[in-house]
């Protein structure tokens, strides 16, 4: 990955890449895709639900990112300035759980 | 740029000053500054879709009437059976495939070979047409079905809003990739990236059009299957 990062460094002419790769990854993001869709119609409940979603959605979202947008053969600078900001987003649906749920228990006190 | 930060001169007072010290001369992000925009731009998007989301959890979470179950509200009876999300499936395998011939093209495009690269372009974008019209498929189908923005007949009303605006500004995108695309297609096809040599306009399109797909990762994920 290191070599593959210097050669493509700047220039934006050798981000070359075997076409297998793609292809590879295109199956990959297929079977991922059928796995969720497979865990809805199964019926599947609760926290195993749940866990299965949100692992075949980043899955997903890291092959597309990684490979797709070749982000795994940028400098670590660019892929730094991506990738961090949307930690942020985290804090805000962590304060936005707290809020809800509080919003939640009002109603259930007082709008019953 | 002098090498001396020092000593102020004339010319980098007031606006020429300000316009000089943020330039700066300095190159943080070794690629193309195209592709550095785009990010940019994509790390925007992707705040405003973090936020679309965070509102939806916020309210889903927040009702106390009972949120509708995507997987009913989404099945389709097929000769007699129902199939829960078929059309949801079908689109996002579409997409998928779309993401995959868009990789293709950008890999073709830095083989210089430009016909088969505008080609799975317009592919590309025939494919991103076709999930813009089963989404108009699915917005009308809930329509009939009485789903409105401030109501709906299955469960707590804030789904309507969810459902039309995260899906609303997703299909927006997804419409003005296919028109980026087609654009960069017609470009290609004429040879102006063959006369430059230089065929990142075609990754950075791409780029877009991977964030698409991935935005959509993400809806289906918690929208639909939650």
């Amino acid at each position: 990955m290191s070599t593959l990062a210097d050669a493509g460094a700047g220039t934006g002419h050798d981000q070359q890449h075997p076409i297998g790769t793609y292809l590879k990854v295109w199956i990959l993001l297929f079977v991922l895709s059928t796995f969720s869709y497979l865990v809805d119609f199964f019926h599947l409940h609760g926290y195993l639900r749940w866990t299965l979603i949100l692992l075949l959605m980043m899955a997903k979202a890291g092959l597309i990112v990684a490979i797709f947008m070749h982000l795994c053969w940028e400098r670590l600078a660019l892929i730094c300035a991506i990738l961090a900001p949307p930690v942020c987003l985290l804090v805000l649906v962590a304060l936005m759980l707290i809020e809800a749920d509080h919003t939640f228990l009002t109603r259930l006190a007082f709008f019953r | 740029m002098s090498s001396d930060h020092t000593s102020v001169d004339e010319s980098q007072e007031g606006w020429r000053g300000l316009a000089r010290d943020w330039s700066g001369d300095r190159v943080a992000f070794r690629v193309p500054w195209g592709k550095a925009m785009m990010w940019i731009f994509l790390l925007s998007d992707t705040f405003i879709f973090g936020s679309f989301l965070t509102g939806y959890m916020t309210v889903r979470v927040s009702t106390t009437a009972a949120w509708p179950n995507p997987s009913e509200v989404f099945s389709l009876v097929v000769n007699g059976t129902q199939l829960p999300l078929l059309l949801i499936a079908i689109m996002t395998f579409i997409l998928i495939s779309s993401s995959g011939s868009m990789a293709m093209a950008v890999n073709y495009g830095y083989r210089h070979d430009g016909k088969r690269c505008a080609a799975l372009m317009v592919l590309t974008a025939l494919l991103g047409a076709t999930f813009v019209g089963m989404q108009a498929i699915e917005w009308t189908k809930l329509i009939h079905e009485g789903v409105r923005p401030w109501t709906n007949p299955f469960g707590a009303a804030q789904f309507g809003s969810c459902f039309f605006m995260i899906t609303g500004f997703h299909g927006l995108h997804v419409s003005a990739g296919v028109v980026y695309l087609l654009t960069v297609a017609r470009k290609v096809r004429r040879g102006d990236y063959e006369k430059s040599g230089n065929y990142g306009i075609v990754e950075i399109a791409g780029l877009y059009w991977h964030f698409v797909d991935l935005v959509w990762v993400f809806i289906f994920a918690l929208f639909y299957l939650w």
